[in-house]
């Protein structure tokens, strides 16, 4: 099949980016990375200089491939990573826009790679488990009910690829920081110091310049693992409760 | 900064701001329906009347007066603040954009609260204005003198332009409701698996019932007085 690519390059983040438009022979079976890797292959054979994007398990679990397709965070397939979106996906002779996650937040370092290292500082604020569990417990030791631990383990699931940020109109992160507060809040061990680290981690979204969370939900559409909504209302009514129902006082930085 | 201050500049504190007053606001509107729908007797405005003579100067009401307009303030004040944040924290917008599965009220909030703002500005220089600081005719009822609202009302309404303003107006707070009704409860933490679907379906219900009958009041005053 072929395609045609319009894809954003910028040098860093101090020049202005533009589109570069290029030709692709692809094969329907190859996933839209191997599609990349194969662009940039000639791009080399051409001494061209090749389009800098960001991958790394390319299996759907390390949230590296952050790339706009048609205008979806990681391409029109729902509940998937770039890296798992398939040529078949596409026609014969498509054209197809690229575009790097736009936010303030994630300035672009080159090309379609953004540093989201404000997910890292977000994770950082929410700190450790400082609750000594003592040796591994007995397997039912701490009761946990099922659904709970479900709920937990769905809010774990999130990679912190960012398509959240990306897809949302106002560059929100409040779904990825909502499932960040969730997963370790839900389960006993973690609920210990919740207070505080929810307090956290708002803190600290905030001070990152991402947007305010207007409950549209392109976030949930988009999210390549499905996270929930139901954890940005956990988020909000844990941070007022955390807020006006106990001691801790949380500073901006 | 105090834990307070820095709650309410917190990204959750401003969205709790629009989510309260917006819910003030939302219940308002009833009350304002009820009261009005008084118009539709056949009576020439005696009832909407003397019940808009009560409305303009019982201390209750006065009172609670004051906490509306600071209610609308603060929500389109903050509202134009977020909404400005919002535009902030993505400087380069995308070339193509596509949301599935997403409303177009959710996405346009700000757009449909400014043409709301400036049709309020409008209903009340035509009305609570004129009624507060204007000369309204009186007319009077077993010995007592009120102003004449109603005739007021009838004037307005019988320029088609005024009608049509009314009419749009209604349709914009539509589409404002029915993101916002269901918004404002996610905002404060109430996502339930049993009451959200509640909440959802009487939201639908609310932002189209309401403007609905507000928009008759002019429909009928042109068609039919």
């Amino acid at each position: 099949m072929k395609l045609t690519l319009k894809i954003w390059k910028q040098a860093n983040n101090k020049t202005a980016g533009k589109f570069e438009t290029y030709s692709v022979e692809a094969d329907e079976h190859m996933s839209f990375l191997e599609m990349l890797d194969v662009l940039n292959q000639s791009l080399l054979e051409q001494k061209k200089e090749p389009v800098v994007f960001e991958h790394d398990c390319r299996e759907g679990i390390c949230g590296s491939c952050s790339m706009v397709i048609n205008g979806q965070p990681h391409g029109p397939q729902k509940g998937t990573t770039a890296c798992q979106l398939h040529m078949r996906s596409f026609k014969d002779g498509q054209t197809i826009t690229i575009e790097p996650w736009r936010a303030k937040a994630f300035p672009i370092i080159r090309d379609l790679v953004v540093d989201r290292s404000a997910f890292d500082r977000i994770i950082q604020a929410g700190g450790y488990i400082s609750v000594n569990t003592g040796q591994a417990q007995d397997g039912n030791a701490i009761p946990i009910e099922k659904g709970l631990a479900s709920e937990a383990m769905d809010a774990a699931t999130c990679i912190g690829c960012g398509a959240c940020v990306a897809a949302c109109p106002n560059a929100s992160a409040m779904l990825f920081t909502s499932a960040k507060v969730s997963h370790l809040g839900l389960l006993p061990q973690g609920e210990v110091e919740h207070s505080k680290r929810v307090q956290s981690m708002v803190t600290q979204m905030d001070t990152e310049g991402f947007g305010n969370c207007s409950n549209v939900g392109v976030c949930e559409a988009e999210c390549p693992k499905g996270i929930s909504l139901e954890n940005i209302a956990r988020m909000n009514r844990q941070y007022i409760g955390s807020v006006f129902g106990s001691q801790t006082k949380v500073e901006k930085a | 900064m105090s834990w307070i201050t820095n709650f309410l500049t917190s990204s959750i504190g401003r969205k709790l701001i629009m989510s309260l007053t917006g819910l003030f606001l939302i219940q308002f509107l009833l009350v304002h329906l009820i009261g009005n729908l008084q118009l539709l007797y056949h009576d020439q405005g005696e009832k909407f009347n003397l019940y808009a003579d009560f409305m303009t100067s019982n201390p209750v009401i006065k009172t609670v007066s004051i906490l509306l307009y600071t209610g609308i303030l603060l929500h389109a004040i903050q509202g134009l603040l977020i909404w400005r944040q919002n535009v902030k924290s993505r400087k380069v917008r995308y070339a193509v954009s596509k949301n599935p599965n997403v409303g177009f009220a959710a996405k346009n909030m700000g757009w449909l609260g400014t043409i709301i703002l400036v049709f309020l500005i409008l209903h009340l220089w035509q009305f609570w204005f004129k009624m507060k600081f204007g000369t309204v005719a009186p007319v009077a009822y077993d010995g007592v003198e009120v102003k004449n609202l109603y005739f007021l009302v009838a004037e307005v309404f019988k320029q088609p332009i005024y009608v049509f303003a009314y009419v749009i107006g209604m349709i914009v707070i539509a589409f404002h409701l029915l993101h916002g009704f269901e918004s404002s409860f996610q905002t404060l933490g109430l996502n339930h698996k049993k009451y959200t679907p509640l909440i959802k379906g009487l939201g639908v219900v609310y932002s189209i019932l309401v403007p609905l009958g507000f928009a008759i009041i002019p429909i009928y005053f042109y068609f039919f007085k």
